[in-house]
Protein backbone atom coordinates (compact mmCIF):
# COMPACT_ATOMS: atom_id res chain seq x y z
CA UNK A 1 0.00 0.00 0.00
CA UNK A 2 3.15 2.24 0.05
CA UNK A 3 2.43 5.20 -2.29
CA UNK A 4 5.73 7.10 -3.66
CA UNK A 5 5.53 10.87 -5.17
CA UNK A 6 7.91 10.40 -8.20
CA UNK A 7 6.66 11.14 -10.96
CA UNK A 8 7.82 8.49 -13.30
CA UNK A 9 5.91 6.11 -11.40
CA UNK A 10 2.49 7.80 -11.02
CA UNK A 11 2.66 7.97 -14.45
CA UNK A 12 3.05 4.31 -14.80
CA UNK A 13 0.31 3.34 -11.95
CA UNK A 14 -2.96 2.48 -14.21
CA UNK A 15 -5.70 5.03 -12.37
CA UNK A 16 -8.58 3.99 -10.31
CA UNK A 17 -11.95 3.81 -12.28
CA UNK A 18 -14.14 2.09 -9.72
CA UNK A 19 -14.29 0.46 -6.19
CA UNK A 20 -16.86 -2.25 -5.45
CA UNK A 21 -16.77 -3.03 -1.78
CA UNK A 22 -18.83 -6.63 -0.67
CA UNK A 23 -20.49 -6.43 2.62
CA UNK A 24 -20.56 -8.75 5.31
CA UNK A 25 -22.72 -11.56 5.59
CA UNK A 26 -24.66 -11.68 8.92
CA UNK A 27 -26.83 -14.66 8.11
CA UNK A 28 -25.35 -17.14 10.07
CA UNK A 29 -24.28 -14.42 13.55
CA UNK A 30 -21.25 -12.53 13.43
CA UNK A 31 -18.10 -14.78 12.13
CA UNK A 32 -16.53 -13.59 9.26
CA UNK A 33 -18.18 -14.36 6.35
CA UNK A 34 -18.53 -12.00 3.25
CA UNK A 35 -21.70 -11.90 0.73
CA UNK A 36 -20.82 -13.94 -2.31
CA UNK A 37 -23.38 -11.68 -4.63
CA UNK A 38 -21.66 -10.84 -7.67
CA UNK A 39 -21.04 -7.10 -8.29
CA UNK A 40 -22.58 -5.90 -11.50
CA UNK A 41 -19.57 -3.41 -11.84
CA UNK A 42 -17.33 -6.61 -12.47
CA UNK A 43 -19.69 -8.02 -14.93
CA UNK A 44 -17.42 -6.74 -18.15
CA UNK A 45 -13.65 -7.66 -16.16
CA UNK A 46 -13.94 -11.10 -14.37
CA UNK A 47 -15.92 -14.24 -14.67
CA UNK A 48 -18.65 -14.73 -11.95
CA UNK A 49 -17.73 -18.24 -10.85
CA UNK A 50 -14.60 -17.13 -10.59
CA UNK A 51 -15.09 -14.64 -8.45
CA UNK A 52 -17.76 -16.38 -6.48
CA UNK A 53 -14.82 -19.08 -5.99
CA UNK A 54 -12.36 -17.00 -4.90
CA UNK A 55 -14.78 -15.25 -1.93
CA UNK A 56 -16.49 -18.86 -0.83
CA UNK A 57 -11.90 -19.51 -0.33
CA UNK A 58 -12.20 -16.59 1.67
CA UNK A 59 -15.22 -17.55 3.85
CA UNK A 60 -13.86 -20.99 3.88
CA UNK A 61 -10.69 -19.86 5.51
CA UNK A 62 -11.70 -17.40 7.55
CA UNK A 63 -14.33 -20.25 9.36
CA UNK A 64 -11.26 -22.10 9.55
CA UNK A 65 -9.62 -19.59 11.82
CA UNK A 66 -12.73 -19.01 13.69
CA UNK A 67 -13.47 -22.19 14.52
CA UNK A 68 -14.43 -23.45 18.18
CA UNK A 69 -12.56 -26.44 18.11
CA UNK A 70 -10.32 -28.78 19.98
CA UNK A 71 -7.08 -26.80 19.33
CA UNK A 72 -8.67 -23.61 20.03
CA UNK A 73 -10.30 -24.65 22.75
CA UNK A 74 -6.11 -25.96 24.01
CA UNK A 75 -4.67 -23.09 23.08
CA UNK A 76 -6.75 -21.03 25.41
CA UNK A 77 -6.61 -23.33 28.27
CA UNK A 78 -2.64 -23.26 27.88
CA UNK A 79 -3.15 -19.41 27.59
CA UNK A 80 -5.16 -19.11 30.79
CA UNK A 81 -2.90 -21.19 32.51
CA UNK A 82 0.18 -19.02 31.38
CA UNK A 83 -1.64 -15.68 32.43
CA UNK A 84 -1.45 -15.59 28.67
CA UNK A 85 2.05 -14.69 28.48
CA UNK A 86 2.73 -17.32 25.69
CA UNK A 87 1.47 -15.61 23.18
CA UNK A 88 4.72 -13.48 23.79
CA UNK A 89 6.32 -16.33 21.97
CA UNK A 90 3.55 -18.18 20.37
CA UNK A 91 1.67 -17.35 17.32
CA UNK A 92 -2.55 -17.68 17.44
CA UNK A 93 -4.07 -20.25 15.60
CA UNK A 94 -6.09 -17.03 14.15
CA UNK A 95 -2.84 -15.19 13.13
CA UNK A 96 -1.47 -18.41 11.16
CA UNK A 97 -4.07 -18.44 8.71
CA UNK A 98 -4.03 -14.95 8.55
CA UNK A 99 -0.90 -15.28 7.37
CA UNK A 100 -2.88 -17.78 4.93
CA UNK A 101 -4.89 -15.58 3.83
CA UNK A 102 -2.94 -12.61 3.15
CA UNK A 103 -0.87 -15.09 0.87
CA UNK A 104 -4.13 -16.54 -0.85
CA UNK A 105 -5.01 -13.06 -2.07
CA UNK A 106 -1.35 -11.97 -3.24
CA UNK A 107 -1.47 -15.27 -5.39
CA UNK A 108 -5.41 -14.65 -6.99
CA UNK A 109 -4.07 -11.15 -7.81
CA UNK A 110 -1.07 -12.31 -9.33
CA UNK A 111 -2.62 -14.94 -11.57
CA UNK A 112 -6.44 -13.55 -12.06
CA UNK A 113 -7.12 -10.27 -10.85
CA UNK A 114 -3.79 -7.87 -11.83
CA UNK A 115 -4.19 -9.35 -15.76
CA UNK A 116 -8.28 -8.30 -15.63
CA UNK A 117 -7.09 -4.82 -14.33
CA UNK A 118 -8.66 -5.75 -10.72
CA UNK A 119 -7.30 -5.77 -7.07
CA UNK A 120 -8.32 -7.53 -4.23
CA UNK A 121 -7.36 -5.67 -1.05
CA UNK A 122 -7.08 -8.09 1.81
CA UNK A 123 -10.15 -7.20 4.42
CA UNK A 124 -7.67 -7.06 7.11
CA UNK A 125 -6.58 -3.94 6.05
CA UNK A 126 -10.57 -2.96 6.00
CA UNK A 127 -11.22 -3.81 9.61
CA UNK A 128 -12.67 -7.01 8.34
CA UNK A 129 -15.23 -5.22 7.60
CA UNK A 130 -15.35 -5.21 3.47
CA UNK A 131 -13.21 -6.56 0.47
CA UNK A 132 -12.47 -4.11 -1.64
CA UNK A 133 -11.88 -4.79 -5.05
CA UNK A 134 -10.21 -1.98 -7.45
CA UNK A 135 -10.86 -1.38 -10.80
CA UNK A 136 -8.33 -0.09 -13.03
CA UNK A 137 -8.92 1.68 -16.04
CA UNK A 138 -8.81 -0.06 -19.36
CA UNK A 139 -6.16 1.82 -21.40
CA UNK A 140 -3.36 0.40 -18.82
CA UNK A 141 -3.82 -2.64 -20.04
CA UNK A 142 -2.35 -2.78 -23.23
CA UNK A 143 0.36 -5.75 -23.61
CA UNK B 1 3.42 27.21 -5.87
CA UNK B 2 6.86 25.58 -5.65
CA UNK B 3 5.97 23.39 -1.77
CA UNK B 4 8.93 20.74 -1.32
CA UNK B 5 7.11 17.77 0.42
CA UNK B 6 8.92 15.76 2.93
CA UNK B 7 7.67 12.67 3.28
CA UNK B 8 8.52 10.99 6.38
CA UNK B 9 7.20 7.24 7.78
CA UNK B 10 5.58 7.28 11.00
CA UNK B 11 3.56 4.73 12.55
CA UNK B 12 -0.23 4.14 11.72
CA UNK B 13 -1.26 4.52 15.17
CA UNK B 14 -0.02 8.52 15.34
CA UNK B 15 -2.43 9.02 13.05
CA UNK B 16 -5.53 7.16 14.02
CA UNK B 17 -8.53 9.24 14.52
CA UNK B 18 -10.49 8.99 18.02
CA UNK B 19 -9.65 9.26 21.48
CA UNK B 20 -7.45 6.76 22.69
CA UNK B 21 -4.12 7.01 23.78
CA UNK B 22 -1.29 5.11 23.25
CA UNK B 23 2.01 3.93 25.07
CA UNK B 24 5.80 2.23 24.00
CA UNK B 25 5.11 2.94 20.48
CA UNK B 26 1.77 1.82 19.86
CA UNK B 27 1.99 -1.34 21.77
CA UNK B 28 -0.24 -0.40 24.49
CA UNK B 29 -3.74 1.19 23.93
CA UNK B 30 -5.94 3.12 26.34
CA UNK B 31 -8.90 5.59 26.92
CA UNK B 32 -7.69 9.09 28.02
CA UNK B 33 -8.74 9.71 31.29
CA UNK B 34 -6.60 6.93 33.38
CA UNK B 35 -6.96 8.72 36.91
CA UNK B 36 -9.48 5.55 38.33
CA UNK B 37 -6.98 2.91 36.52
CA UNK B 38 -4.37 4.17 38.81
CA UNK B 39 -6.14 3.79 41.74
CA UNK B 40 -7.23 0.48 41.01
CA UNK B 41 -4.00 -0.18 40.58
CA UNK B 42 -3.25 1.37 43.70
CA UNK B 43 -6.47 -0.19 45.98
CA UNK B 44 -4.78 -3.52 44.44
CA UNK B 45 -1.28 -3.22 45.36
CA UNK B 46 -1.24 -1.57 48.32
CA UNK B 47 -4.29 -4.10 49.68
CA UNK B 48 -2.01 -7.22 48.88
CA UNK B 49 1.19 -5.16 50.24
CA UNK B 50 -0.08 -4.77 53.77
CA UNK B 51 -0.99 -8.33 53.44
CA UNK B 52 2.38 -9.56 52.62
CA UNK B 53 3.58 -7.51 55.20
CA UNK B 54 1.61 -7.28 58.19
CA UNK B 55 0.07 -11.08 57.92
CA UNK B 56 1.89 -13.44 55.40
CA UNK B 57 5.00 -13.32 58.31
CA UNK B 58 2.46 -14.49 61.10
CA UNK B 59 0.44 -16.88 58.95
CA UNK B 60 3.64 -18.63 56.92
CA UNK B 61 4.86 -19.56 60.87
CA UNK B 62 2.40 -20.35 62.87
CA UNK B 63 0.04 -22.26 59.47
CA UNK B 64 1.63 -22.83 56.26
CA UNK B 65 4.10 -21.05 53.58
CA UNK B 66 1.87 -22.04 51.18
CA UNK B 67 -0.04 -19.22 52.22
CA UNK B 68 1.93 -16.30 50.82
CA UNK B 69 2.89 -18.67 48.11
CA UNK B 70 -1.00 -19.22 46.28
CA UNK B 71 -1.69 -15.36 47.37
CA UNK B 72 1.49 -14.14 45.83
CA UNK B 73 0.70 -16.48 42.54
CA UNK B 74 -2.97 -15.09 42.64
CA UNK B 75 -1.95 -11.76 42.94
CA UNK B 76 0.60 -11.98 39.94
CA UNK B 77 -2.53 -13.23 37.53
CA UNK B 78 -4.69 -10.33 38.86
CA UNK B 79 -2.45 -7.63 37.57
CA UNK B 80 -1.84 -9.56 34.50
CA UNK B 81 -5.11 -9.33 33.69
CA UNK B 82 -6.17 -6.32 34.92
CA UNK B 83 -2.80 -4.88 32.25
CA UNK B 84 -4.13 -7.25 29.49
CA UNK B 85 -7.59 -6.04 29.61
CA UNK B 86 -6.61 -1.67 30.02
CA UNK B 87 -3.64 -2.06 27.27
CA UNK B 88 -5.20 -4.35 24.59
CA UNK B 89 -7.31 -2.74 21.87
CA UNK B 90 -10.72 -3.91 22.80
CA UNK B 91 -12.06 -4.46 19.01
CA UNK B 92 -11.78 -1.43 17.88
CA UNK B 93 -13.27 -0.98 14.31
CA UNK B 94 -11.00 1.47 11.84
CA UNK B 95 -13.67 4.02 10.42
CA UNK B 96 -14.46 4.04 7.11
CA UNK B 97 -12.10 5.51 3.93
CA UNK B 98 -13.34 8.19 1.93
CA UNK B 99 -14.54 5.78 -1.08
CA UNK B 100 -16.14 3.06 1.08
CA UNK B 101 -18.13 6.16 3.10
CA UNK B 102 -19.33 7.32 -0.48
CA UNK B 103 -19.81 3.75 -1.75
CA UNK B 104 -22.13 3.22 1.22
CA UNK B 105 -23.84 6.77 1.06
CA UNK B 106 -24.70 6.19 -2.69
CA UNK B 107 -26.02 2.47 -1.63
CA UNK B 108 -28.63 4.41 1.19
CA UNK B 109 -29.86 6.73 -1.57
CA UNK B 110 -30.45 4.25 -3.83
CA UNK B 111 -32.48 2.31 -0.83
CA UNK B 112 -34.07 5.33 0.29
CA UNK B 113 -35.02 6.78 -3.07
CA UNK B 114 -36.36 10.12 -4.16
CA UNK B 115 -36.97 11.85 -0.77
CA UNK B 116 -39.13 14.82 -1.66
CA UNK B 117 -37.75 18.56 -0.65
CA UNK B 118 -38.56 19.33 3.06
CA UNK B 119 -39.07 16.08 3.96
CA UNK B 120 -35.92 14.59 6.40
CA UNK B 121 -34.64 11.07 5.17
CA UNK B 122 -35.54 8.21 6.41
CA UNK B 123 -33.31 6.81 9.49
CA UNK B 124 -30.20 5.06 8.13
CA UNK B 125 -30.91 1.38 9.47
CA UNK B 126 -30.40 -1.70 7.12
CA UNK B 127 -31.91 -4.68 8.34
CA UNK B 128 -30.30 -8.21 8.58
CA UNK B 129 -31.63 -11.39 8.80
CA UNK B 130 -29.12 -13.46 11.79
CA UNK B 131 -30.34 -16.66 12.80
CA UNK B 132 -33.49 -16.26 11.53
CA UNK B 133 -34.47 -13.17 13.51
CA UNK B 134 -34.53 -9.82 12.12
CA UNK B 135 -31.36 -7.21 13.28
CA UNK B 136 -31.25 -3.75 12.72
CA UNK B 137 -27.53 -2.04 12.22
CA UNK B 138 -27.64 1.29 12.58
CA UNK B 139 -25.10 3.79 10.93
CA UNK B 140 -22.52 5.56 12.51
CA UNK B 141 -22.37 8.98 11.67
CA UNK B 142 -18.83 9.38 13.17
CA UNK B 143 -17.63 6.65 11.61
CA UNK B 144 -19.03 6.51 8.49
CA UNK B 145 -20.05 2.86 8.43
CA UNK B 146 -22.95 0.55 9.76
CA UNK B 147 -22.13 -0.83 12.38
CA UNK B 148 -21.50 -4.88 12.53
CA UNK B 149 -24.17 -6.58 14.72
CA UNK B 150 -23.48 -6.13 18.31
CA UNK B 151 -20.78 -3.17 17.96
CA UNK B 152 -21.66 0.15 19.68
CA UNK B 153 -19.80 3.64 19.12
CA UNK B 154 -18.09 4.65 22.63
CA UNK B 155 -18.44 8.45 22.76
CA UNK B 156 -15.50 8.13 25.59
CA UNK B 157 -12.71 6.66 23.24
CA UNK B 158 -15.11 8.08 20.36
CA UNK B 159 -14.49 4.61 18.57
CA UNK B 160 -16.69 2.04 17.29
CA UNK B 161 -15.67 -0.93 19.13
CA UNK B 162 -16.85 -4.59 18.21
CA UNK B 163 -18.99 -6.71 20.50
CA UNK B 164 -19.18 -3.48 22.70
CA UNK B 165 -19.71 -4.45 26.61
CA UNK B 166 -19.06 -1.58 28.51
CA UNK B 167 -16.39 1.20 29.24
CA UNK B 168 -14.57 1.10 32.19
CA UNK B 169 -13.23 3.49 34.05
CA UNK B 170 -11.59 0.95 36.56
CA UNK B 171 -9.49 -0.66 33.60
CA UNK B 172 -8.79 3.05 32.08
CA UNK B 173 -10.42 0.82 28.57
CA UNK B 174 -13.61 -0.03 26.64
CA UNK B 175 -14.75 -4.00 27.00
CA UNK B 176 -14.80 -5.43 24.07
CA UNK B 177 -14.91 -8.25 21.67
CA UNK B 178 -11.14 -8.82 22.03
CA UNK B 179 -10.53 -8.33 25.93
CA UNK B 180 -14.05 -9.00 27.48
CA UNK B 181 -12.31 -12.88 28.46
CA UNK B 182 -9.43 -10.94 30.50
CA UNK B 183 -11.96 -8.38 31.89
CA UNK B 184 -13.65 -11.64 33.56
CA UNK B 185 -10.81 -13.56 34.42
CA UNK B 186 -9.90 -10.23 36.13
CA UNK B 187 -12.96 -9.85 38.02
CA UNK B 188 -13.16 -13.51 38.90
CA UNK B 189 -9.76 -13.97 39.97
CA UNK B 190 -9.70 -10.32 42.21
CA UNK B 191 -12.79 -11.94 43.78
CA UNK B 192 -10.83 -14.63 44.71
CA UNK B 193 -8.16 -13.14 46.09
CA UNK B 194 -9.86 -10.52 48.13
CA UNK B 195 -11.77 -13.85 49.76
CA UNK B 196 -8.70 -15.19 50.41
CA UNK B 197 -7.08 -12.23 51.71
CA UNK B 198 -10.90 -11.63 54.01
CA UNK B 199 -10.19 -15.29 55.17
CA UNK B 200 -6.93 -15.06 56.32
CA UNK B 201 -7.69 -11.63 57.34
CA UNK B 202 -10.02 -12.91 59.43
CA UNK B 203 -7.85 -16.62 60.81
CA UNK B 204 -4.94 -14.04 61.52
CA UNK B 205 -7.67 -11.99 64.08
CA UNK B 206 -8.90 -14.95 65.49
CA UNK B 207 -5.72 -16.76 66.03
CA UNK B 208 -4.08 -13.79 67.17
CA UNK B 209 -3.39 -12.18 71.06
CA UNK B 210 -2.84 -8.58 70.85
CA UNK B 211 -0.41 -7.50 73.64
CA UNK B 212 -1.21 -3.78 72.37
CA UNK B 213 -4.62 -4.27 73.46
CA UNK B 214 -7.48 -2.75 71.67
CA UNK B 215 -5.94 -0.47 69.47
CA UNK B 216 -4.31 -2.63 67.13
CA UNK B 217 -7.39 -5.06 67.26
CA UNK B 218 -9.54 -2.65 66.37
CA UNK B 219 -7.56 -1.44 63.39
CA UNK B 220 -7.41 -5.21 62.12
CA UNK B 221 -11.27 -5.29 62.61
CA UNK B 222 -11.17 -1.81 60.44
CA UNK B 223 -9.17 -4.05 57.58
CA UNK B 224 -11.93 -6.86 58.04
CA UNK B 225 -14.23 -4.65 57.46
CA UNK B 226 -12.74 -2.72 54.36
CA UNK B 227 -12.23 -6.25 52.95
CA UNK B 228 -15.78 -7.55 53.17
CA UNK B 229 -17.57 -4.45 51.19
CA UNK B 230 -14.71 -4.57 48.54
CA UNK B 231 -15.48 -8.51 48.60
CA UNK B 232 -19.34 -7.68 48.02
CA UNK B 233 -18.33 -5.15 44.99
CA UNK B 234 -16.41 -7.22 42.88
CA UNK B 235 -18.06 -11.05 43.77
CA UNK B 236 -21.41 -8.97 43.01
CA UNK B 237 -19.89 -7.90 39.40
CA UNK B 238 -18.40 -11.62 38.48
CA UNK B 239 -21.53 -12.43 39.28
CA UNK B 240 -23.22 -10.14 37.21
CA UNK B 241 -20.65 -10.87 34.34
CA UNK B 242 -21.06 -14.58 34.96
CA UNK B 243 -24.88 -14.31 34.31
CA UNK B 244 -24.84 -12.24 31.20
CA UNK B 245 -22.23 -14.61 29.93
CA UNK B 246 -24.46 -17.59 30.29
CA UNK B 247 -27.24 -15.86 28.27
CA UNK B 248 -24.28 -14.59 25.71
CA UNK B 249 -25.08 -11.36 26.16
CA UNK B 250 -23.16 -7.42 26.61
CA UNK B 251 -23.55 -5.19 29.26
CA UNK B 252 -24.83 -2.96 26.69
CA UNK B 253 -27.74 -5.24 25.26
CA UNK B 254 -28.06 -5.79 29.08
CA UNK B 255 -28.79 -2.12 29.63
CA UNK B 256 -30.83 -1.48 26.48
CA UNK B 257 -33.47 -4.36 27.03
CA UNK B 258 -32.22 -5.00 23.34
CA UNK B 259 -33.33 -8.86 23.94
CA UNK B 260 -35.97 -8.74 26.78
CA UNK B 261 -39.18 -7.97 26.88
CA UNK B 262 -42.36 -10.02 24.51
CA UNK B 263 -42.41 -7.81 21.60
CA UNK B 264 -38.58 -7.75 21.30
CA UNK B 265 -36.58 -10.22 19.38
CA UNK B 266 -34.92 -12.97 21.07
CA UNK B 267 -31.06 -12.72 21.46
CA UNK B 268 -29.76 -14.21 18.12
CA UNK B 269 -26.23 -15.36 19.42
CA UNK B 270 -27.37 -17.70 22.36
CA UNK B 271 -26.70 -21.07 21.40
CA UNK B 272 -29.54 -21.36 24.22
CA UNK B 273 -27.20 -23.71 25.95
CA UNK B 274 -25.08 -22.42 28.86
CA UNK B 275 -22.07 -24.45 28.68
CA UNK B 276 -22.06 -23.37 24.70
CA UNK B 277 -22.49 -19.81 25.21
CA UNK B 278 -19.69 -20.19 28.03
CA UNK B 279 -17.23 -21.68 25.72
CA UNK B 280 -17.81 -19.65 22.93
CA UNK B 281 -17.24 -16.04 24.99
CA UNK B 282 -14.28 -17.16 27.30
CA UNK B 283 -12.97 -20.12 24.88
CA UNK B 284 -13.11 -18.90 21.61
CA UNK B 285 -10.64 -17.68 19.14
CA UNK B 286 -8.37 -14.96 20.08
CA UNK B 287 -9.10 -12.60 17.79
CA UNK B 288 -6.46 -9.96 16.19
CA UNK B 289 -6.58 -6.66 16.22
CA UNK B 290 -7.28 -5.04 12.89
CA UNK B 291 -5.70 -1.61 13.52
CA UNK B 292 -2.59 -2.43 12.47
CA UNK B 293 -0.95 0.04 15.27
CA UNK B 294 2.57 -0.62 14.51
CA UNK B 295 2.50 -0.62 10.95
CA UNK B 296 4.06 2.28 8.89
CA UNK B 297 2.26 5.04 6.75
CA UNK B 298 3.19 7.84 4.52
CA UNK B 299 2.94 10.82 6.16
CA UNK B 300 3.24 14.16 3.56
CA UNK B 301 4.04 16.95 5.59
CA UNK B 302 4.38 20.27 2.88
CA UNK B 303 7.73 22.40 3.85
CA UNK B 304 6.91 25.90 2.06
CA UNK B 305 6.25 29.26 3.38
CA UNK B 306 2.57 28.69 2.83
CA UNK B 307 1.21 27.37 6.11
CA UNK B 308 -2.47 26.53 4.76
CA UNK B 309 -1.65 23.49 2.77
CA UNK B 310 -3.46 20.30 4.27
CA UNK B 311 -2.11 16.94 2.91
CA UNK B 312 -4.65 14.15 2.91
CA UNK B 313 -2.70 12.21 5.35
CA UNK B 314 -2.14 14.17 8.18
CA UNK B 315 -4.26 15.35 10.46
CA UNK B 316 -7.94 15.95 11.82
CA UNK B 317 -8.86 17.53 14.51
CA UNK B 318 -9.12 14.75 17.35
CA UNK B 319 -5.88 13.39 16.39
CA UNK B 320 -4.03 12.20 19.49
CA UNK B 321 -1.22 14.22 20.16
CA UNK B 322 2.45 11.61 20.40
CA UNK B 323 2.74 9.60 23.06
CA UNK B 324 5.93 10.99 24.36
CA UNK B 325 4.80 14.35 25.60
CA UNK B 326 1.38 13.28 27.17
CA UNK B 327 1.38 12.80 30.82
CA UNK B 328 -2.46 12.53 31.21
CA UNK B 329 -4.38 14.12 34.41
CA UNK B 330 -4.24 11.60 36.92
CA UNK B 331 -7.44 12.39 39.21
CA UNK B 332 -5.00 12.03 42.65
CA UNK B 333 -7.80 11.69 45.91
CA UNK B 334 -4.84 11.12 48.33
CA UNK B 335 -2.17 12.63 50.27
CA UNK B 336 -2.13 15.70 48.39
CA UNK B 337 -5.14 17.89 48.90
CA UNK B 338 -6.63 18.18 52.21
CA UNK B 339 -8.75 15.67 53.79
CA UNK B 340 -12.01 17.68 54.67
CA UNK B 341 -12.30 18.53 50.86
CA UNK B 342 -12.03 15.02 49.52
CA UNK B 343 -16.15 14.02 50.17
CA UNK B 344 -16.81 17.20 48.33
CA UNK B 345 -15.20 16.51 45.29
CA UNK B 346 -16.27 12.70 45.42
CA UNK B 347 -19.97 14.02 44.86
CA UNK B 348 -19.09 16.11 42.07
CA UNK B 349 -17.21 13.09 40.66
CA UNK B 350 -20.36 11.31 41.62
CA UNK B 351 -22.55 13.54 39.68
CA UNK B 352 -20.65 13.88 36.50
CA UNK B 353 -20.52 9.26 36.39
CA UNK B 354 -24.20 9.55 36.81
CA UNK B 355 -24.47 11.79 34.17
CA UNK B 356 -22.13 9.71 32.04
CA UNK B 357 -23.51 6.29 32.39
CA UNK B 358 -27.10 7.66 32.86
CA UNK B 359 -26.71 9.14 28.80
CA UNK B 360 -24.44 6.33 27.48
CA UNK B 361 -27.36 3.59 29.10
CA UNK B 362 -30.99 5.45 29.30
CA UNK B 363 -33.46 4.88 32.36
CA UNK B 364 -31.84 1.29 33.00
CA UNK B 365 -28.38 2.63 32.99
CA UNK B 366 -29.34 4.95 36.12
CA UNK B 367 -30.20 1.77 38.69
CA UNK B 368 -26.50 1.02 36.75
CA UNK B 369 -25.22 3.90 37.73
CA UNK B 370 -26.05 4.08 41.31
CA UNK B 371 -24.46 0.69 41.97
CA UNK B 372 -21.42 1.27 39.96
CA UNK B 373 -20.96 4.69 41.65
CA UNK B 374 -21.55 3.34 45.22
CA UNK B 375 -18.85 0.78 44.31
CA UNK B 376 -17.14 3.32 43.37
CA UNK B 377 -17.43 5.81 46.76
CA UNK B 378 -16.38 2.01 48.92
CA UNK B 379 -13.46 1.86 46.95
CA UNK B 380 -12.62 5.01 48.03
CA UNK B 381 -13.40 4.78 51.81
CA UNK B 382 -11.14 1.75 50.99
CA UNK B 383 -8.55 3.77 50.06
CA UNK B 384 -8.90 6.32 52.53
CA UNK B 385 -9.13 3.63 55.60
CA UNK B 386 -5.65 2.47 54.08
CA UNK B 387 -4.01 5.66 53.77
CA UNK B 388 -4.94 6.59 57.73
CA UNK B 389 -3.56 2.83 58.71
CA UNK B 390 -0.48 4.04 56.95
CA UNK B 391 -0.38 6.97 58.57
CA UNK B 392 -1.05 6.35 62.16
Amino acid sequence: MAETHSLQDLRQQPAVAAKVFLQRDYTHGTMCQFQTKFPSELETRIDKQQFEETVRTLNNLYTEAEKLGSQSLIEGCLACLTAYTVFLCMETHYEKVLKKIAKFIQEQNDKIYAPRGLLLTDPIERGLRVIEVTIFEDRSLTR
Amino acid sequence: MSAVMITRKVRKWEKLPGKNTFCCDGRVMMARQKGVFYLTLFLIVGTCALFFAFECPYLAIHLSPTIPFFAALLFLFVIAMLLRTSFSDPGVLPRALPEEATFIEMEIEAANGNVPAGQRPPPRIRNVQINNQIVKLKYCYTCKIFRPPRASHCSICDNCVDRFDHHCPWVGNCVGKRNYRYFYLFTTSLSLLTIYIFTFDIVHVVMREYPDGLISRNRHVQRVLVCFFTLWSVVGLTGFHTYLISLNQTTNEDIKGSWSGKNRVQNPYSHKNIFKNCCEVLCGPTYPSVLDRRGLMQDDMPVSATPAAPSSSSLSSSNPVPQTTVRSHTRTHTHTEPLHTLPLKWIEAAKHRIAMTVSIGGQRGLLFSVIHVVIWMWSHLVAFLLIEQIDS
